[in-house]
């Protein structure tokens, strides 16, 4: 038995003689910090690192098997969820990873904001860290594309006319984009390259960058209200901190770390088991347009700002928004990098991070249920609830068909289903008055189509009629000025002029 | 780059004065030769390296560049060219129908995303009118309802009438047309390339007004009608104010 230890150890100094990498990075694994950061808040980046190398990966196992051409994608992935033994475990993890990478990435982000993490001398670590935020999200995107199917097909077409409304260089640019004139085999190909040699090399790189510089700067230590941050005296005063405090990252701080690791890989490996991979949904068949494209999670709120931009704001908002989001956030270090750190003396930085994560969950919360859209078959698989037709008039009734024939229902709900686009109907005839509906099914307007070229008259008739049943057990609406106008013309004797 | 014994092989190939452009760094150190003696010599040499591995990569660049920029140097109308529709038989006067064209330029492993669909109205006659299928907002699948004479885009709720001109939601224009033409009795439609608004904002300006005289002048002549036909409360309906007013 010893001479078994006596030989492991000289194989390794074997292989140490020659790498010489075992000494430095022992000494990094053992290299002293402050003892106030073996702290659960400071356990997202390494998890974020080890997700990265899940993916990795199970990147390269899903690889053996996918067909990364527009015609045998899609069924590829069949072939990995059905025929392929536990391939469907792989990609659930994969694409349940991915999620998890942006949200640990994005948690990241905001504990090194609200803890001061950017100022001097980790600048530069931060702008790396903006960097490798738009990479995890081009990861996201790009992976998604992979998943060659509808919601893949028409998010690239989404992704191309965004692309195209570039002022000057858009129709180039949506080529590139594309590698071709359609969204077809290149494209593919193209966003094939990208999720797994380009975007991945320059994260993998990016990261290397990341970590060393805070081997090389020290992790930043707990801020403290009132230490401020000074460039003449702060490497000076960290440098004490950590003899004072300090203590060797592994293990003494790093347990925690490789607790909340594992905790998260057993949280991926848990919704994968639970939720499966994410689709395939429908081929990507352009030619099957019974299809309500959506992005993938970390994207719901870009398509719900898209539904809400008012279209002439579109193309500025589109354009000039994320460079001003991304350049403030790579300037902010070099605007902020002295001062204070701590987050009770940050008063604006808590309020940012607050209401931007609000706007972002309310528009994701949006996203997922698209309250924007019609819903394309409301018209032929939401009945009129039988109380709307009770003690109707044959009238109303026909109006009620003329009601669901002509997809309102697509657009308003009544009954509570239906479309949620324009107002539920429910108590339409509450608010509006016999003429006012006839206006505004004739004539639309406030976002409403107008529908005089699509009814009859009788049809307007029998529509509006039901319409004008729809109050409840509310009053009906009035004209208050025809009551005006009308008791003037019946007391014509009475005006004394 | 782990090793540094055998440098000195790859140097062979090009002799004393050492210009391999992956070794610049790796000096024929010469421990005889006094350490002064020749460094300007070196250093110039080493300045060309460099200088020489400029002109290397500019000049591989250029292809490279033209590779990658390949398709967006691409005119479009190298792209488009007229495809059949199929008969007009096959297109009823009135109505708007969905119908897929094989995209003129493709490539073999491109498989469904190859066919693309388009909706062709026919308004009367020769009088015809081929609409993208992509939304003038964002691209995506638009759908006819026939009976309410309007296409609905399921992304973000573009609405456009029957003649594709936008009837409400996000998009800035009407929906994108393709040249037609009919040859020996068939639709013909110049297209190939998708359609965004780098590439198809052509012709008529984005109608954002909506209602147009001729909807003016029915929706008038159905108020009337409503008016006179029935009951409906566009002439007013007396009613007392109260229970015990005269009428």
């Amino acid at each position: 038995m010893p001479k078994l230890i006596q030989r492991s150890i000289d194989l390794y100094n074997w292989f140490e003689q020659r790498l010489g990498l075992g000494g430095p990075v022992i000494e990094a694994a053992e290299h002293e910090v402050p003892a106030s950061t073996s702290s659960w808040w400071y356990v997202f980046g390494s998890a974020a690192t080890v997700i990265l190398v899940l993916q990795v990966m199970t990147g390269v196992l899903l690889a053996l098997v996918y067909a990364p051409t527009a015609s045998h994608a899609w069924s590829s992935l069949q072939f990995l969820d059905h025929n392929v033994r536990l391939g469907w475990f792989l990609r659930a993890i994969h694409g349940w990873g991915s999620d998890f990478m942006v949200a640990i990435v994005l948690i990241h982000l905001v504990q090194v904001f609200l803890f001061g993490a950017y100022k001097f001398p980790r600048e530069l670590t931060w702008i790396i860290g903006v960097f490798l935020l738009l990479l995890t999200l081009g990861m996201a995107f790009t992976g998604q594309v992979l998943r060659f199917d509808q919601d893949a097909y028409w998010g690239l077409g989404i992704g191309a006319s965004i692309v195209s409304r570039v002022p000057w260089i858009g129709g180039p640019l949506v080529s590139l984009m594309l590698g071709g004139p359609i969204i077809a085999g290149p494209t593919l190909s193209r966003f094939f390259a990208l999720h797994v040699f380009v975007i991945p090399g320059i994260l993998l790189a990016l990261v290397g960058l990341h970590v060393w510089m805070v081997l090389r700067l020290g992790i930043n230590e707990w801020p403290m209200p009132g230490r401020l941050v000074n460039k003449k005296t702060y490497v000076r005063d960290y440098h004490h901190l950590t003899e004072k405090t300090g203590i060797p990252f592994v293990p003494d701080a790093a347990w925690k770390d490789a607790i909340f690791a594992a905790a998260i890989m057993l949280a991926v490996i848990a919704c994968a088991l639970w939720f499966g991979p994410f689709g395939p949904s429908g081929q990507p068949d352009p030619t099957i347009i019974e299809t309500a494209p959506k992005p993938d999670f970390a994207f719901l709120w870009i398509y719900a700002v898209l539904a809400y931009l008012p279209p002439a704001l579109e193309t500025p908002v589109l354009f000039i928004a994320p460079v001003i989001a991304i350049g403030a956030m790579l300037l902010l270090p070099l605007f902020s990098g002295e001062g204070e750190k701590h987050w009770s003396r940050r008063p604006v930085a808590v309020l940012m991070v607050s209401v931007i994560a609000v706007t972002l969950g309310i528009f994701t919360h949006l996203g997922t249920y698209t309250p924007w859209s019609p819903i394309m078959n409301a018209w032929s698989s939401d009945a009129i609830p039988v109380d709307y037709l009770t003690n109707r008039t044959p009238l109303e009734r026909q109006g009620a068909i003329v009601f669901q024939n002509k997809q309102c229902r697509n657009c308003h709900s009544i009954g509570g289903s239906g479309g949620l686009r324009g107002p539920a109907l429910d108590t339409l005839a509450s608010r509006m008055t016999e003429d006012q509906i006839i206006r505004q099914v004739l004539q639309g307007g406030g976002n409403m189509p107008a529908y005089g070229n699509a009814l009859n008259p009788s049809e307007t008739t029998a529509l509006v009629r039901f319409l004008t049943t729809l109050r409840s057990s509310e009053m009906p609406a009035i004209d208050a000025s025809r009551r005006m106008v009308v008791s003037e013309e019946q007391r014509p004797s009475s005006s004394s002029q | 780059m782990s090793d540094p014994r055998p440098s000195t092989n790859h140097e062979a190939p090009f002799g004393e004065q050492h210009i391999p452009p992956g070794a610049p760094m790796t000096e024929p150190a010469n421990p005889q030769s006094h350490k002064s003696e020749g460094h300007s010599r070196r250093v110039f040499l080493f300045k060309l390296s460099l200088f020489l591995n400029g002109i290397v990569g500019a000049v591989l660049a250029v292809p490279v560049l033209g590779y990658l920029l390949g398709p967006a140097l691409k005119k479009t109308s190298s792209e488009n060219s007229w495809i059949s529709l199929g008969p007009l038989s096959g297109f009823p006067e009135g109505e708007t129908r969905l119908v897929n064209y094989r995209n003129p330029v493709t490539t073999e492993w491109d498989g469904q995303t190859g066919d693309v669909p388009c909706w062709v109205r026919r308004v009367s006659g020769e009088t015809f009118q081929v609409f993208a299928i992509n939304c003038a907002h964002l691209g995506c699948p638009v759908r006819w309802f026939s009976q309410s004479h309007l296409f609905l885009c399921p992304c973000h709720g573009g609405a456009y009438y029957a003649d594709g001109s936008r009837a409400s939601g996000p998009p800035e224009r009407g929906l994108f047309e393709y040249d037609h033409k009919i040859d020996s009795g068939n639709l013909m439609i110049h297209a190939g390339r998708m359609p965004t608004l780098a590439n198809s904002a052509k012709a008529e300006p984005p109608p954002l007004v909506q209602i147009d005289a001729q909807i003016d002048v029915q929706i008038d002549a159905q108020i009337d009608s409503i008016g006179s036909n029935t009951t409906l409360a566009a002439t007013p309906k007396p009613a007392p104010r109260c229970s015990s007013c005269p009428s």
